[in-house]
């Protein structure tokens, strides 16, 4: 899988009618199956860019192409389908369903792709990332690394070209912040899928051998 | 997992505001199920009750009083007819049965009616399809013999072999010295037939002072050879309740003057006996049609169809109650189905970030909208569920005081078709309905921002 944006411009209308620009980024590329940290402060943009490679937000202008399709210029329901069946999401805060247990958070995932009755997949990727004996807890019932372990196990549930992380340690106590992002790696690794890893830890950005800062490509206030 | 297990999810996860809604929905239905089952029942003894004969023949006036008198004991009777007439119309060959009725009698406490009738009335179906069935004892064979309903005996405890005398005309303070013996009880009917004592035509007419005076007997017998009218009304010496037996009425007969009670059944004269009404099954459902008017033309009786009178009764009164009742639980539904809508509504305020993670999972916003209208959905049918067992559980309850207090038998598992026809798919309109709007709303989620709630 490659990703490759071009020409991407983002900006907000504020409450008060001003427009906050957010994203000017003339050509970004991620190879396939390559991993990388983009490196920056908050508020800079990260999450907002990871909206667009998602097609969770549409830019303004210009082209995210992801495996040779223009995700910015499909349809809503045809960038649904595609993230769901393309690429996986790991949050900061996890984002798990409270009301549905581990194994059903990575099930409601794979139904929104289609592959909703491959419950043996789900069972088999929550223990690959150590949580075999959770299966039927629920979020409450698990610690922040098991939740975010089971945040993993479902970004990889359908099988994706692409997995966005972001600040996928911020919220995961120390002693777990490293095998978290070991985990997510490997997987990754394993599987050739393509990492793009946004944070503003220079420790976790330290362990990618790419490296980006989002200010030394994205001019927000560029003309 | 599909959108019904989401859904189910959500619902769980708010158990205490899921399971009050749905509970809101299930009183509103359990409601609509008892008026539904309450009113099947009743208009179900009137038409059934009605259905076994295709004509009454009673003296001239109202058909629905002739109708509401002979079959379900209830009013006063009209007037009564001459024996003969009777007679002629029993040899008549398109009829099959013709069933005297005599009325006006009571129990000595006034509870419950007694008919004179003749034994072939057991032998015909009450309701097609149904047969008298006796619980003990056997059908009327000799005068003073007495058939009880199901109720009779269950009120006054009478067994096979108990005596007992009766009112004359309904008047409790004129008890006939003759006492009837009880032969047969029958199984219950739920019909009126349950709270009846059927005593012998002969019998009754062996009571002293049944029978008309023989000089008036002759005078009418001999108006209706003429061919004169009035043949029949008025009677010259009415009562209080109408009906045979009316010349001896307590309020101008002496009590020492009371003519003495007989040993056993006499031998009464034709002209000296009426009937008050006469239940015909005619031979086809064409020969009641024709004979019908051919009745009425005559100056003697009416016939009354009791379809067609019942009808008539349910249409104009039970039926507005009805539709009065109905109408009322219809807008308990609504208002609970208003309560789902503002707690679904409400729930959406902190459910946006739930939403905006199964968006960002590649939700269609079509599926989200499908989910919380599942949602609405599923609460609605499982209010419909325990709404409908708890309104027949209700009516259950309900049954042996309704029955206690009005002898109406209530079958508390019959199943209703308006519930299927009527409650359930405007539950389910009602629940997609309230399920628009938090449909929409969920919609119209922005996942961005959702994520960052």
């Amino acid at each position: 899988m490659s990703l490759i944006l071009q020409e991407i411009r983002k900006s907000y209308r504020e409450p008060g009618g001003t427009v906050l620009p957010i994203l000017n980024i003339r050509r970004f590329e991620l190879a396939s199956g390559e991993q990388m940290a983009l490196l920056g402060p908050s508020g800079g943009g990260k999450t907002t860019l990871l909206n667009v490679i998602a097609g969770i937000t549409t830019p303004d202008s210009g082209s995210v192409v992801i495996d040779g399709v223009d995700i910015a210029k499909l349809h809503e329901v045809g960038r649904d389908r595609f993230r769901s069946k393309k690429i996986g999401f790991v949050f900061q805060t996890f984002n798990l369903l409270a009301a549905f247990t581990a194994l059903e958070n990575v099930l409601v995932g794979m139904s929104f792709a289609g592959l909703g009755g491959n419950k043996k997949r789900a069972e088999e990727l929550l223990k690959h990332v150590g949580l075999g004996h959770r299966l039927h807890h629920r979020p409450a019932q698990m610690s922040v690394g098991e939740q975010q372990r089971v945040a993993v196990a479902r970004a990889l549930a359908n099988q994706p070209s692409l997995v966005l992380a972001d600040e996928p340690t911020a919220n995961v106590d120390p002693a777990n912040q490293q095998t978290i992002l070991d985990l997510i790696r490997a997987n990754c690794r394993e599987r050739g899928v393509s990492l793009l890893v946004v944070t503003h830890s220079l420790e976790a950005a330290g362990q990618f051998d790419r490296v980006d800062k989002l200010s030394e490509f994205n001019h927000p206030r560029a003309a | 997992m599909n959108l019904f297990t989401i859904a189910w999810k959500s619902i769980k996860q708010r158990a205490l505001a899921s399971s009050l809604t749905a509970l809101s929905v299930a009183l509103g239905v359990a409601l609509m199920v008892m008026v539904l089952v309450i009113n099947g029942t009743v208009t179900r003894m009137f038409s059934q009750s009605a259905t076994g004969y295709h004509l009454i023949v009673g003296a001239k006036g109202s058909p629905m009083q002739l109708v509401l008198n002979t079959i379900y004991f209830m009013d006063k009777p009209i007037e009564n007819l001459p024996y003969k007439y009777y007679e002629t119309l029993k040899k008549n060959s398109a009829v099959l049965h013709a069933i005297p009725f005599n009325l006006g009698d009571t129990t000595q406490d006034g509870r419950f009616r007694i008919v004179g009738t003749i034994p072939e009335y057991f032998e015909v179906e009450y309701i097609p399809g149904k047969h008298f069935e006796f619980r003990d004892g056997k059908a009327l064979s000799d005068g003073f013999e007495a058939v009880i309903g199901a109720r009779v005996a269950r009120a006054y405890g009478w067994k096979i072999g108990s005596e007992f005398p009766i009112a004359h005309g309904g008047n409790l303070d004129d008890i006939h010295a003759e006492k009837f013996k009880v032969v047969g009880i029958l199984a219950p009917t739920g019909t009126p037939n349950d709270r009846a004592v059927f005593i012998h035509f002969d019998g009754f007419y062996s009571i002293a002072g049944h029978e008309k005076p023989l000089d008036e007997a002759r005078a009418q017998d001999a108006a209706l050879n003429s061919g004169d009218a009035p043949i029949i009304l008025p009677n010259p010496k009415p009562i209080e309740g109408g009906g045979v037996g009316t010349v001896r009425a307590a309020t101008d007969v002496p009590k020492e003057a009371a003519p003495k009670p007989a040993a056993g059944p006499r031998k009464i004269a034709s002209e000296q006996k009426e009937v008050t009404a006469i239940l015909l099954q005619m031979k086809s459902d064409t020969l009641a049609y024709l004979y019908a008017p051919r009745i009425n033309k005559a100056p003697v009786a009416q016939a009354a169809n009791p379809i067609a009178q019942i009808d008539r009764l349910l249409r104009d009164l039970v039926g507005s109650v009805r539709t009065m009742l109905l109408v009322l639980t219809g807008l308990i539904i609504i208002v609970s189905g208003i309560s789902i809508f503002v707690s679904i509504y409400n729930s959406m305020a902190d459910r946006r970030r739930e939403i905006a993670i199964m968006r960002a999972l590649g939700a269609r916003r079509n599926t989200v909208f499908s989910i919380i209208v599942a949602e609405a959905v599923l609460l609605c049918m499982i209010g419909w569920l325990v709404g409908t067992l708890l309104g027949h559980a209700l009516v259950f309850v309900a049954a042996p005081i309704v029955e206690a207090r009005s002898d109406v038998l209530i079958d508390p598992w019959s199943f209703e078709a308006g519930e299927i026809w009527y409650i359930l798919p405007g539950i389910l309109l009602l629940s997609i309905v309230v399920g628009l709007i938090p449909g929409f709303t969920a919609y119209r989620v922005d996942v961005a921002r959702g994520l960052q709630e």
